[in-house]
């Protein structure tokens, strides 16, 4: 379980403050599956910085599974992040020129795990994101949505209990980022795995089974989905009619 | 994490970018190779001059014409310069020869330069004129024939004896003794052929002539030999029977000059006596300074290399921003991308250094090869530069993995 309390982040430009986050309150429950949208500045970024131990609030409090966080150092923080943690990037971030199984043995490589159960560990996450066939591809030789599988898979390896992405299908076309969305589905549904994630699209964010709006740095709304979106479902011609308010149960 | 898997990350991405990272090694190399040859040409020129010195004979004490000059640490008053040259007579020589006694042998010689002729050849040469003890004194030995005898002095013979390298350039393969050449016009008889000493430090030791004193002082040196109606020498070498008869001979010797040239204590000695000992200790004290300087040199060119290994890290560290990210963010540690990027500088300036003694000793071998100087690679100058190469390596290489190590890592993932 993840519970943030009067989150603040203030960054300085020059003179002036910016509080990306202010004031932000959060409890998400093993197992959810949520979505965070909000229009750029907004704070989005930010939040998931800190909820994947990126980065340290200005202010507030940050529990992992009852865990204080705030107080930890570098080694500690790189530790949960290593552990706890799996985190998908829009822009991939792959290491390039190497090949698909290296990028998902990255994580196993800065735990200490044996060089055996390495390989295998890492080739059971290709074949969770259905990439049992193209270990050996260099990331520069994949398309978009398998690189994009590649680093989920990297972010399964160390069998994390949280996988935050920010904007993960930002850089795919919508049939490709609808297969990303129905990975995700399938890992929550099937290993029960806490999936928060970020975007810009109605959409995507529909799939989910919560959605936070988030505007100046503060939570606008938090609202229950009645009725997700399955993987695969068409795109309506009238997106932002797609989170129609009569869909969505208010939260309290 | 293993330093092994450090070793192979490392050598990935010094891999991914071959043109910067040979480059960079490159100044490692330069001045790890300077550093190897240079310190080797040093070492062969000290060692070249060390033995030549030692070559010259055994407890030997040499006393010359010319002003006082003392070697550095020769004595209280350094080095003195000025004061009157006095000339060596030959009846100093029998002075000293009286005041020593049975303490050492002395050799008087007089050395000038002649025209030699045998048959169509002709060179210029030098001609000592010398006494029996010289061979021993100078630790010559006879390859063939016999030495300058008592009796030639005596009778004022017209008899020769070869160096080995004027044995070859005048008969070549073929035995001089018996033979006649011509020195300045007159007809002497070969009598012996020294073994050849070698080359040294300078020049060669092997194209003398030799001929009994008493005859060049009638037959060839002429005027140039007298001074104040006395015969003078070149010089008079003494060889001390004991090692620890040395100072007190050196002594003996400076009391009778003295003495028969009629200069006080205070007054300069006009003379230059100094011991093998003081030469080999002032001359390879001069030889180790350069090889120092030298290596110092070199060692700059090394310092130079070690800021190109920094600056390239620095722009690698910068490049690689979002990798250090992402790297941070799977997992990293702190100590762990500083280990990396610390293991990549270390592999360029290790490897670098290994190269670098490798050509620094083909150098020297070239240098050997070229006959100039034998040079000499030592253990102890390959240690020093492969040592200094992977300390500039850990030195440089700490600033820029310290700075990637730092990195926070949302700053570096969003680095552009």
């Amino acid at each position: 379980m993840i519970e943030v309390e009067n989150l603040i982040k203030v960054y300085r430009m020059g003179t002036s403050k910016v509080f990306a986050l202010n004031d932000v309150s959060l409890k998400v429950e093993d197992g959810e599956m949520m979505a965070i949208m909000g229009p750029s500045g907004s704070g989005k970024s930010t939040l998931m910085a800190i909820l994947g131990c990126l980065d340290i609030p200005t202010r507030g409090a940050y529990r992992m599974d009852g865990e204080s966080m705030e107080k930890m150092n570098d080694n500690q923080l790189a530790h949960i992040r290593s552990h706890k943690i799996g985190f998908v990037f829009q822009q991939f971030n792959l290491l390039p020129r190497t090949s698909a199984l290296e990028n998902v043995l990255l994580p196993l490589l800065y735990d200490g795990v044996k060089g055996k159960d390495r390989k295998a560990r890492a080739m059971t996450a290709l074949e969770t994101v259905g990439l049992g066939d193209r270990t050996q591809h260099k990331s520069n030789q994949l398309s978009g949505g398998e690189q994009q599988r590649v680093a989920i898979a990297r972010a399964l390896v160390n069998n994390p209990s949280i996988l935050l992405a920010d904007e993960p299908t930002g850089n795919l076309d919508s049939h490709t980022g609808a297969e990303i969305v129905g990975l995700f589905q399938r890992l929550n549904r099937e290993k029960g795995l806490t999936i928060i994630y970020v975007t810009h699209d109605p959409f995507i964010a529909r799939h989910t089974g919560r959605i936070v709006q988030l505007e100046d740095g503060k939570i606008v709304r938090d609202v229950h989905v009645k009725k997700p979106l399955e993987a695969g479902s068409p795109r309506p011609d009238d997106i932002i009619g797609v989170v129609k308010v009569e869909d969505l149960a208010l939260e309290n | 994490m293993n330093l092994f898997e450090n070793f192979r990350i490392a050598l990935r991405a010094l891999a991914a970018n071959k043109l910067r990272s040979g480059l960079t090694m490159l100044g490692i190399i330069i001045g790890v190779a300077a550093v190897v040859a240079l310190m080797a040409v040093g070492a062969g020129a000290t060692s070249g001059i060390t033995s030549s010195i030692e070559g010259l004979g055994t407890n030997l004490i040499t006393v010359s014409s010319g002003r006082s000059f003392q070697f550095s640490g020769g004595g209280p008053g350094g080095q003195q310069f000025g004061g009157q040259s006095q000339s060596l007579y030959y009846s100093d020589f029998q002075a000293i020869e009286k005041a020593v006694g049975s303490a050492a042998e002395v050799s008087p010689y007089y050395q000038t330069s002649a025209n030699v002729i045998n048959g169509g050849l002709s060179a210029s040469y030098s001609v000592t004129g010398v006494t029996p003890v010289y061979a021993a004194v100078s630790a010559y030995t006879l390859a063939r024939g016999r030495f300058i005898s008592e009796n030639d002095n005596v009778s004022e013979s017209r008899v020769v004896v070869l160096g080995s390298q004027s044995s070859a350039d005048l008969f070549g393969g073929l035995n001089p003794i018996g033979r006649k050449i011509q020195i300045d016009g007159i007809t002497f008889s070969v009598v012996g052929v020294l073994d050849a000493k070698g080359s040294g430090g300078f020049g060669s030791a092997d194209d003398l002539m030799l001929i009994p004193l008493q005859t060049g002082y009638t037959r060839i040196f002429g005027g140039r030999a007298v001074s104040g109606g006395q015969r003078v020498l070149s010089g008079i070498s003494l060889s001390a029977l004991q090692a620890d008869q040395i100072d007190p001979i050196i002594s003996t010797v400076e009391y009778t000059l003295r003495k028969r040239h009629g200069l006080t204590l205070t007054d300069d000695l006009g003379f230059n006596v100094s011991s093998q000992s003081q030469m080999l200790s002032a001359l390879s004290g001069v030889s180790s300074t350069l090889t120092a300087l030298l290596g110092a040199i070199a060692a700059i060119s090394l310092l130079v290399g070690g800021i190109g290994i920094m600056n390239i890290m620095l722009v690698s560290v910068r490049e690689r921003t979002r990798e250090i990210g992402l790297r941070k963010a799977v997992g990293a540690r702190r100590n762990v991308i500083l280990l990396q990027f610390l293991v990549e500088t270390l592999t360029l300036s290790v490897v670098g250094g290994l190269v670098g003694i490798l050509l620094g000793w083909a150098i020297a071998m070239l240098v050997s090869a070229s006959g100039l100087l034998t040079a000499q690679v030592t253990a102890d100058n390959v240690l020093l530069a492969f040592g200094s190469a992977a300390l500039i390596g850990l030195f440089f290489g700490i600033y820029p993995a310290y700075q990637a190590a730092g990195l926070r890592p949302i700053e570096a993932l969003r680095y552009e």
